[in-house]
């Protein structure tokens, strides 16, 4: 009895034993004879010709099963190849100079190779974009409401009565607003390509007032095509509404573009507005003190490689020390010997800048260096369809706010502030009262050179760091600070963003080169009539 | 005062003796062939110019590895114009008649080019220029192994415009001479396919323009009126990072809009976070990410030599390259470094490239070359994504400029001429006799 339990118990065991290697042989035997469809596919992609790889493109896209979405998502990333003598399809990643292959239909391993034994299956961008446009179909069903939004915008670029009648479907079910809104707009756009006029009048007056691009394209192709007068007034109410909508937020656009171009361009200038607002140095070698900042923050992501978000924030006060400590130096080695000598501070600072430039040169190379924007700066804070604000623009008018509002409050509150400006006021007066003016000229440089490195960072988000960053903006530091008044850091404020603006409001109708000319020449007939600036200083502080 | 002029002439004296006779005892120990190198190695050109010079070192110190020139060495003679357009003109009167130089390799922008023209024509030297240029230009003493227009402009615009579908154009330029021409060629060439007047906005920027905020964003609405939109870009070199990150920032992708530059290359990605550039484009003659065996070669050589193996390698050099080779050939052809001879001889002679083909001179000064379309990738190469089936010769004189579409040049006997009208049978401009 025992014995018999025991037989087949064992034998049980070794049906079980055959059949799970028997899975075991099947798993990946299954995953190889994949659906024909998909192989075929699969066989289109090694190529080189863009044509063929799109049909590929529609055949997954038709085919949609998992592994077709993922060989989708890899060719978007640039990850399919073929290998050269076999025209197996693999798909690659990049292990230092060699790539980690799998087989593309069954994931099996097939090592690490050279790049010149595979061959990638060529994609541009148009391919990418209809890669895109196809993944976004799969994604209609996506628990996720941003995939969700994203497939129907991407639907949105190119709507169609088909893709309407898709989403007419889905909209009753749809729980997100935001979707359901999206696939409301495909919908009426769907309607008026159709040809029922009772469904393009519902159409038209969904759209009136909407400001997203495709809704004035369509309705503008509807106006070309459409015969009917009551239907066409429709449309053209339709289309004016928007069209003055749009109107008021690229003037809101506009004061945005103005004041973030105001507050680089106080950044820039806010410490100069020390230097040479409240000192009376003429120092040419600002613009190379922003540019050291800039400096500053490259040498510091070099530092932090795998920190770039926090990367940025460490190189503010780095760059104020750094560029500060330079500032101390300069004015020390050299400017102590030249006070109340404007011509030869300026042509001490003009030489200093040139040094500087070079040196930057032979330590960096003439070659631009790059600066990394962190993730948490890049991108836009979408408003609606017609109006958005980049967030590094938006984040470098708060700093600006921010480094003038902590200025101020030095010069205003502290004790140093209250040196700096007896020193400036009466310099033997505020040395008979016991303050070291040596030590407070000293102070009050680096605090406005640390600043021009502070502006470093910012301007290391915007533009180039190279050794030609720094004369990019003195002369327009300069305009800035005697346009807003000499010795006054309101007047710089106010005068930095009123230039930015106007300038942003002149190029739209005059182009970059000539906005920039006339606001020259505004400022020029600006210091004809008011040579003090915008916020003259009064009474005795003036004379000095 | 006065003891201190004294003083500094005695010093100038002391050094220019000192030179004389330095070079004096090289010319006595060995008779060489001098190649003058003129590219500016400081000032703001520098970030471009000064790699010319080093792969010019690399050429001339291969060469003589080969046994040189006629059975001569060659000797480089390298002087810095600083970026100063006059002091071009200066620098290779010095290398002309002071250095007796052979030729010259040099210049990068047109401006100087333009300055040191009427001193190489003047004393009949050999100039050969790597850069991509706006042509309408031709001398006798120059040689252009940069592309003309057609070798650049014209074939990227016909990519879009048959591969991508492109309706609408956005010509974007610096505000110099080159944006300029190469945009009203493009402009007539555009019209000419029929594409209507409203489909396309010119705008121009003043050198290192650093707030593209409004552009791009009329680049946006440009582009959201339902044609397929894209951007021909001659911006100049430094204004194109904060141009790309403000794309970038705006959200408009290489596949909304894409963007095709012509002064963007390997060596200006590299300074470049290349985050926000992924899939625009480039056209050139060359790539660094070509599959040829000369190029493979040619990179080795170039990492040894300047033993940093993270040095790119971009288009102008590959100019300096071909142009280099075929003045040796030349020489050597001609059996003699005689200016006037080796005019005659140059033309003609074809030369390995760099993409695992051959360039020629021809006639008129202009070499041929193939057209590579290129899709920026994020390690700042280039995926070559197209390019034209066979080679395009240099065209001089732009077909599509109602001022110079009868003007051919041929420099072969009997016609001789730079600027010839096949309408008038009259050879005027530069150089004529």
């Amino acid at each position: 009895m025992a014995a018999a339990l025991r037989h087949s118990l064992l034998s049980a065991f070794a049906a079980l034993l055959i059949v799970t290697s028997s899975i075991v042989q099947i798993l990946p035997a299954r995953a190889s004879d994949a659906s024909p469809a998909l192989q075929e596919a699969t066989g289109q992609l090694v190529t080189k010709d863009y044509a063929q790889v799109s049909q590929a493109i529609d055949q997954l896209a038709s085919e949609g099963s998992d592994r077709a979405k993922l060989i989708l998502e890899s060719l978007l990333e640039r990850k399919v190849f073929y290998i050269k003598k076999d025209k197996q399809l693999v798909l690659a990643e990049k292990v230092e100079r060699e790539y980690k292959i799998r087989d593309a239909l069954t994931d099996e391993e097939l090592g690490i190779v050279k790049k010149r034994k595979l061959k990638k299956v060529p994609v541009n961008n148009k391919l990418r974009r209809e890669i895109r446009a196809v993944l976004a179909t799969m994604d209609l069903k996506n628990p996720d409401a941003d995939a969700r939004l994203a497939a129907v915008n991407q639907m949105l670029d190119r709507p169609d009565a088909a893709s309407a009648e898709l989403l007419e479907g889905m909209l009753e079910e749809e729980p997100d607003s935001r979707v359901a809104e999206a696939m409301g707009i495909v919908i009426a756009l769907g309607k008026l390509t159709s040809g029922d006029q009772q469904q393009r009048e519902e159409a038209v007056e969904l759209l009136d007032g909407n400001t997203h691009p495709a809704v004035r394209n369509g309705l503008n192709a509807l106006l070309q095509q459409s015969d009917d007068a009551t239907l066409k007034a429709d449309i053209e109410r339709a289309l004016n509404n928007i069209d003055a909508k749009l109107q008021i937020y690229s003037v809101l656009e506009n004061i945005f573009f103005g004041l973030s171009l105001g507050s680089v361009l106080v950044l820039a200038a806010i410490g100069l507005a020390i230097t040479f607002g409240v000192m009376g140095v003429i120092n040419m070698a600002h613009g190379e003190l922003i540019m050291i900042g800039a400096y500053t923050t490259y040498v510091i992501q070099l530092l932090m490689p795998n920190h770039i978000g926090v990367s940025v924030i460490v190189a503010i006060p780095a760059a104020f020390i750094v560029s500060g400590l330079v500032g101390i130096v300069i004015e020390r080695g050299v400017i102590r010997y030249l006070y109340g000598r404007p011509l030869e501070t300026l042509l001490a600072t003009f030489g200093i800048s040139l040094i500087l430039q070079q040196t930057v040169r032979s330590i960096f190379s003439p070659l631009n260096r790059s600066v990394e924007t962190p993730s948490w700066m890049s991108g836009v804070w979408e408003i609606n369809s017609a109006l958005s604000l980049t967030l590094n623009r938006l984040y470098i008018i708060i700093f600006c706010l921010l480094v003038f509002a902590a200025l101020f409050m030095i010069l205003k509150k502290t004790a140093l502030g209250l040196q700096v400006r007896a020193v400036s006021q009466n310099r033997a007066m505020a040395r008979a009262m016991g303050v070291r003016s040596e030590r407070v000229d000293a102070l009050t440089f680096g605090l406005g050179s640390g600043i021009a490195g502070v502006a470093g960072v910012a301007l290391s988000q915007l533009t180039n760091v190279g050794p030609n960053l720094g004369q990019a903006y003195i002369i327009d530091s300069f305009m800035v600070v005697v346009f807003g008044g000499v010795g006054n850091l309101w007047g710089t404020l106010v005068s930095g963003m009123t230039l930015g603006v106007a300038n942003k409001f002149l190029e739209p109708w005059a182009g970059a080169v000539l906005a920039k000319i006339l606001v020259l020449i505004f400022i020029i007939l600006f210091i004809q009539k008011k040579p003090r600036g915008l916020f003259p200083q009064k009474g005795r502080a003036a004379e000095g | 005062m006065d003891s201190y002029k004294t003083k500094l002439k005695l010093t100038a004296a002391g050094v220019m003796a000192a030179l004389t006779l330095s070079s004096a005892s090289i010319a006595q120990a060995e008779e060489t062939i001098k190649v003058g190198i003129l590219h500016s190695l400081s000032g703001t050109m520098a970030i471009s110019e000064t790699t010319l010079k080093d792969t010019m070192l690399m050429l001339i110190e291969e060469q003589n590895k080969k046994g040189g020139v006629l059975g001569k060495k060659l000797e480089a003679v390298v002087v810095d114009p600083a970026s100063n357009w006059p002091l071009f003109a200066e620098k290779a009167r010095e290398l002309l008649s002071k250095h007796e130089v052979a030729a010259i390799f040099g210049n990068w922008t047109s401006v100087s080019r333009k300055s040191v023209l009427p001193v190489v024509e003047e004393l009949n030297g050999l100039l050969f220029y790597p850069v991509q240029y706006e042509a309408e230009e031709s001398s006798k003493n120059v040689f252009y192994t940069g592309a003309a227009p057609n070798q650049q402009a014209i074939p990227a615009v016909d990519y879009l415009m048959n591969e991508i579908g492109v309706k609408r154009w956005v010509l974007a330029g610096t505000d110099y001479v080159y944006p300029r021409t190469t945009n009203k060629i493009l402009e007539a060439y555009l019209k000419a396919k029929g594409v209507p007047e409203k489909d396309i906005m010119i705008n121009y920027t003043p050198f290192g323009h650093s707030d593209w905020q409004s552009i791009v964003s009329d680049i946006k609405k440009f582009g959201s009126a339902g044609k397929k939109t894209a951007v021909v870009s001659t911006i100049n070199g430094d204004a194109n990072v904060p141009f790309y990150k403000e794309l970038g920032n705006q959200g408009i992708s290489a596949e909304d809009i894409p963007v095709v530059a012509f002064s963007v290359g390997e060596e200006e990605l590299s300074g470049i976070d290349t985050k926000p550039l992924v899939g625009h484009l480039a056209a050139w003659n060359y790539f660094m990410s070509v599959d040829a065996d000369e190029n493979e070669e040619f990179i080795e050589a170039w990492h040894k030599f300047i033993k940093d193996k993270k040095r790119v390698t971009n288009d102008p050099m590959e100019a300096h390259y071909i142009g280099f080779n075929m003045w040796v050939k030349a020489v050597e052809k001609a059996g003699t470094t005689d200016s006037d001879a080796v005019q005659e001889a140059i033309i003609g002679v074809a030369v390995p490239n760099l993409t695992g083909g051959f360039s020629a001179m021809m006639p008129n000064h202009h070499i041929t070359k193939p057209v590579l379309i290129g899709e920026i990738q994020d390690d700042g190469q280039f995926d070559v994504v197209w390019e034209t089936s066979g080679l395009v010769a240099g065209d001089a004189w732009s077909d599509f400029l109602p001022g110079s579409k009868d003007i051919i040049s041929d420099w072969r006997a009997p016609l001789s001429c730079g600027n010839y009208n096949v309408k008038t049978f009259k050879c005027s401009g530069q150089n004529y006799e």
